[in-house]
């Protein structure tokens, strides 16, 4: 809401500076959001009289004048072919600030110029706020104005406040409302306003012209004035002024008086051309099946049984709260207006504006929920403006239908309870102070407070403290920390500490945490090579999206990972190792919310990323959870990844191995459609399994007292076997001494036969209750090597 | 043979002045007390004297023989160390070069900074509340006093997937949650993901985080909502951060507040990051609206409580100076690697 300060000073002194008033204001409720100076950058502006004109000696284009500043006459060089002589113009003197910069005394061609005269554009000044203005040249005054006056006065420029309503200050919507909040605020009176209605127009309303509501529940209040011997024309500059200054373009008389009321009573008005109305009357309804109308924007609108429309005995002209209708318009040929000035439901304003897809000044008051009792206030301002601009007569009577008035509750006023709730001491005299101030009816007898009907936000005891709490001063409420309480106990789950051990193990093994979008394209499929059966392809769809880019919550995490990845190999960066904790989202069936399911993904590239540096990552977070059962298979049918060099991890939750990781090189077409390089390695890892599996329990074993033997192993076998197996052979056949199995070498080449490797490992033995002999482990190699034999085909090599 | 000895001994310890190595000490050793050497055989010879001198010589000689082993060990510790101190110096390393960096992970900055809120939050004995992104409509708006044609819900603009299903616009719903499903007393904490639509830019993202905090038990005083921001704040911007607290709306809080912390780069004087004004808004706040408890099945008679909420975003790009939130999504290593 854009409040010019001269208005509000029409309701409340302003006793102190721009700065602490805005200060105020937003301290106690009214945030200001920016104050707009016209007058800014404008100094040394006065208005000056053109004496005399004559031609530039050395310029076609150029005049010389003489022009009168009040009290001298100097001589002004111009260009500007729209000024003649006897002319009252804006005149720069010499120092002069503009926006534009400062004025000097100068020589155009020879001939000497004490000033510039100025248009709107140097004076940063606009033609809805100066609609007499030419397109281009000099501002000429249209009405008298003595020589010398100061620019500032002679424009009436302004400070400008603009404020941040919230929703439930619908009231605030108004000059009315802010001066109001502004007496508060400052502990000046608030100057009601004091309106006068001469109603000079022959006849009486009631006798013209009826109204119905058939709607009460959608209208609650329908008030109506006529006037008659309307004279359409351009409102006084006074009021142009101000429209333009809070906002609105000036148009007619009319019109910007409605607008006015509208502005300084938070009340919207309507004014129909009473003639064009069907059957002289109204009547207020819901939109029968099939009705359309023409809004004054010129657009066709159809209409729904839902919406509320102001009706002629046959047709809607109007849109209630929101538009009026080009059926009944004021036009310069109007002679009889109906002024509407009605209270609407809310809701249905804004159900039916969002439907129309139009939102006006109107409706988004009307939205809010407006007072009922301000629409006869609002209705006799916009008479006595009437007949002040000489707009036209105002028929006797007011039409008023309000089936059901609505009165204000009276609430409890509890001074040592809300002091409980704010944690202060606040006498009760000063609530009762406060409470009087705001315009609430206060009774002492009965402890009771009863909030004015512009104050409808106010239902109960919570919001009676808000209103002592902000004049008082939130800052003046002593600071305490739960005092008294119970204290608790803050931890973080299971889950919360297993994904810092998440968080942390990745670090260590060098991954940086990357954080990206949650909605995605469903482009991102294709770029997977997801295979259009494929259930990662069903997904939460936005109904309302920014654009196809934002459009769906997604399914998996490597298309994103895959563009981290690629941003930074595009940024010529050598080497990238990154991991994301975030969710996907999966539609369930039959259920309203999906299924979020924590997923950890891992990515890189460059010096030293391959397959088992992944793989290792994957494995030391499965140590740090304390996950010793699981096991990696080759996994060929991933169209995402490289069919050779991708596994699929599985864990053991409850005697059960599920599937909770697929790791891998990223297909080679995959990572040229995402711009990745050709060796890109990614891991995606579901973390409800991982924590599933997870365990924090550790057991002390004692540490070996004897020493071990180690002996090497080295085996040849076909090159299609995986040592996985081989592994858990040995371990199978190692007998009770085999402490510990490591590969330590895989060899294919020179000296070993094609189609064939050596596979080498370390075994250790050991006995916890003495020292091995070389007998012991002698007989347990045996074994195991005839096993690996017959098993697989090995020969020791 | 006295004659003998005493040339003995100037000789051995003048070669001794002049030995600097210690394989020549060695040999001097042998050369002079050795079984064949020169003071030994000298001794051997002593039967050839009379009774009356020969104690006299072998005193003399034993007394030769220990002052020279004691000299002999002397030279040979300083030889000893001067071989040390050689080898030491010629092993010394440009101890400037750079160290071997074991280039450990980074943790993303909205995640260092969320661990900063919950630690001081933790300590003040609140539990880390979690909840879906994808919420019911009913917990996003409606039990937050936010009905269905509500205008409140202007100022939220909504991703919806279904009438009745958004995603979730803050992560007040947690707040509903658990109110539904814990008696009072209730601390708690939601961290969590949020959505709106607003195009990318600058300083905003459709994909954003928040943290709320919620507190309910018998007797909680707006005085110790001022409080608690207050610890927040010390705890998040520094020990002398002051907070403002300005009259707000929320429909889920009355009375309301928009909290502004005195600015972290100029103390309040006023600076490029507060624009001049010299607060910051970080968070908003207010005590739990009672019609919220009561959708919650928690009597506001008996129950007062407070909440509050936060940008994640909002408060990294002012703790770190980061001017751009699209840099946060973006993932760049050099940026990461930052903090």
């Amino acid at each position: 809401m854009k409040a010019p300060l001269k208005w509000l000073k029409d309701y409340v002194d302003i006793n102190v500076s721009t700065k602490d008033y805005v200060n105020a204001m937003t301290m106690s409720g009214s945030k200001v959001e920016d104050v707009v100076n016209m007058a800014k950058d404008i100094d040394k502006v006065v208005v000056g009289k053109i004496i005399s004109i004559e031609k530039h000696p050395n310029a076609d284009k150029l005049r010389i004048c003489q022009v009168d500043t009040g009290n001298e006459v100097l001589q002004i060089v111009t260009g500007a072919p729209n000024v003649k002589e006897g002319d009252l113009i804006p005149l720069a003197l010499v120092g002069a600030r503009l926006p534009g910069g400062e004025i000097k005394a100068s020589k155009l061609r020879g001939v000497e110029s004490f000033g510039m005269m100025c248009s709107i554009d140097e004076l940063n000044l606009t033609k809805d706020y100066l609609p007499d203005a030419p397109e281009y040249g000099v501002y000429v005054f249209t009405d008298p104005v003595e020589p010398g006056t100061d620019i500032k006065d002679a424009f009436d420029l302004d400070e400008v406040v603009e404020f941040e309503i919230t929703s439930n200050r619908p009231d605030c919507l108004s000059i009315i409302g802010l001066a109001r909040e502004s007496a508060v605020t400052l502990g000046v009176p608030f100057k009601k306003p004091n309106v006068v209605v001469k109603e000079e127009g022959e006849g009486d309303i009631h006798s013209i012209t009826s109204i119905e509501i058939k709607n009460p529940e959608l209208c609650s209040r329908y008030s109506a004035r006529l006037v008659k011997d309307v004279k359409i024309g351009p409102s006084p500059k006074w009021m142009q002024r101000r429209l333009a200054a809070a906002g609105m373009r000036p148009i007619n008389n009319i019109v910007d008086i409605t607008n006015y009321v509208m502005l300084e009573y938070g009340q919207p008005m309507h004014a129909f051309d009473f003639d064009k109305l069907e059957g002289g009357k109204i009547i207020v309804r819901t939109a029968k099946e099939g009705e359309t109308i023409k809004t004054l924007d010129g657009q066709d609108r159809k209409l729904d049984p839902n919406m509320l429309v102001i009706c002629d005995e046959n047709r809607p002209v109007c849109i209630a709260g929101v538009m009026g209708g080009e059926n009944s318009e004021v036009t310069e040929n109007t002679k009889t207006i109906l002024l509407e000035s009605a209270n609407f439901n809310g809701a249905s304003v804004r159900i039916t504006s969002k439907k129309v897809g139009l939102r006006s000044e109107a409706s988004s008051r009307f939205e809010k929920g407006l007072d009922p009792e301000n629409t006869i206030l609002a209705l006799n301002r916009c008479a006595e403006l009437i007949e002040m601009l000489g707009a036209g007569k105002i028929v006797k009577g007011i039409i008023d239908v309000y089936p059901e008035p609505k009165k204000m509750e009276a609430l409890k006023l509890e001074p040592e309870r809300i002091n409980a709730f704010l944690g202060t001491q606040i006498s009760k005299d000063e609530m009762v102070r406060i409470f009087k101030s705001l315009e609430f009816e206060v009774d002492e007898n009965n402890m009771t407070v009863t909030p004015p009907s512009f104050r409808r936000d106010v239902e109960q005891f919570a919001d009676l403290c808000e209103e002592i709490a902000r004049l008082y001063d939130y800052n003046n409420i002593k600071p305490s920390l739960l005092s008294g309480k119970e204290s608790m106990q803050g931890r973080k789950t299971y889950k919360q500490r297993m994904e810092d051990v998440i968080r942390n193990t990745m670090m260590g093994c060098g991954f940086n945490e990357a954080y990206t979008m949650s909605i995605v394209s469903p482009k991102v499929f294709d770029l997977i090579n997801l295979p259009v059966e494929s259930p990662l392809r069903k997904a939460v769809v936005i109904s309302n999206p920014m654009g196809e880019d934002f459009s769906i919550m997604r399914t998996t995490t490597i298309p994103d990972m895959l563009r981290v990845l690629s941003i930074n190999y595009n940024r010529k960066i050598d080497a990238a190792k990154l991991f994301e904790l975030s969710y996907v989202y999966h539609p369930v069936d039959g259920e309203l919310l999906p299924d979020e399911r924590e997923t950890l993904t891992l990515g890189m590239y460059g010096e030293g990323a391959d397959y088992f540096e992944l793989k290792g990552a994957v494995e030391e977070l499965l140590m740090a959870m304390g996950i010793k059962d699981f096991e990696f298979k080759p996994e060929a049918n991933e169209p995402t990844f490289h069919p050779g060099r991708t596994a699929r991890l599985y864990i053991g939750v409850n005697n059960e191995m599920k599937a909770c990781a697929l790791l891998g090189e990223i297909h080679p077409e995959v990572a040229e459609k995402n711009e990745c390089p050709q060796r890109t390695y990614v891991a995606v890892l579901d973390v409800a399994v991982l924590i599933e599996a997870s365990t924090t329990n550790k057991q002390y074993k004692q540490l070996p007292k004897f020493p071990a033997i180690t002996r090497d192993l080295a085996i040849v076998v076909k090159d299609d076997l995986y040592v996985a197996d081989l592994m858990a052979a040995i371990r199978k056949k190692g007998g009770e001494y085999l402490e510990d199995v490591t590969l330590f070498d895989v060899y294919k080449g020179a000296q070993v036969q094609e189609g064939m490797k050596s596979v080498a490992f370390s075994l250790t033995f050991r006995a916890l209750d003495r020292t091995l002999k070389d007998e012991d482990v002698n007989e347990a190699l045996e074994r195991i090597l005839k096993y690996l034999e017959k098993t697989f085909d090995a020969r020791l090599r | 043979m006295k004659e003998q000895l005493e040339a003995i001994r100037k000789q051995a310890f003048d070669k001794l002045e002049e030995i600097n190595d210690i394989r020549e000490l060695d040999e001097l050793k042998v050369h002079y007390l050795g079984k064949k050497g020169e003071l030994t055989q000298i001794l051997k010879g002593m039967g050839s004297l009379s009774p009356e001198e020969r104690p006299i010589v072998g005193q003399l000689a034993n007394d030769i023989r220990t002052a020279l082993e004691e000299r002999i060990a002397e030279v040979k510790e300083r030889l000893i160390k001067a071989l040390r101190d050689e080898k030491l110096k010629s092993e010394t390393l440009d101890v400037t070069m750079p160290g071997r960096i074991r280039h450990l992970g980074k943790k993303h900055p909205l995640t260092a900074v969320l661990d900063e809120i919950k630690d001081i939050f933790l300590g003040m004995g609140y539990e880390i509340a979690e909840g879906p992104e994808v919420e019911l409509d009913y917990n996003n708006f409606e039990a937050l006093n936010i009905p269905k044609n509500h205008p409140a819900r202007d100022t939220q603009d909504t991703f919806y997937i279904s009438e009745n299903v958004v995603l979730r616009t803050h992560t007040s719903p947690v707040q509903i949650r658990h109110m539904k499903s814990h008696k009072p007393p209730i601390r708690i904490i939601c961290p969590g993901r949020v959505y709106r639509s607003d195009a990318v830019d600058a300083t905003h993202s459709p994909v954003f985080h928040q943290v709320e905090g919620l507190v309910v038990d018998k007797g909680v005083t707006m005085g110790d909502l001022v409080g608690t921001l207050q610890a927040f704040a010390r705890g998040i911007f520094g020990e002398n951060t002051k907070i403002r607290l300005r009259p707000h709306h929320f429909p889920f809080t009355e009375p309301s507040a928009e909290v502004d912390v005195s600015c972290w780069g100029c103390n309040g004087s006023g600076c490029r990051i507060c624009k001049g004004e010299g607060w910051v808004e970080i968070l908003g706040a207010g005590m739990v609206h009672p019609n919220v408890l009561r959708e919650c099945g928690i009597d506001p008679e008996v129950y007062s409580g407070f909440a509050f909420g936060m940008g994640i975003e909002r408060i990294t790009m002012g703790k770190y100076g980061i001017d751009d939130m699209r840099l946060l999504f973006e993932n760049d290593i050099r940026f990461l690697k930052q903090f």
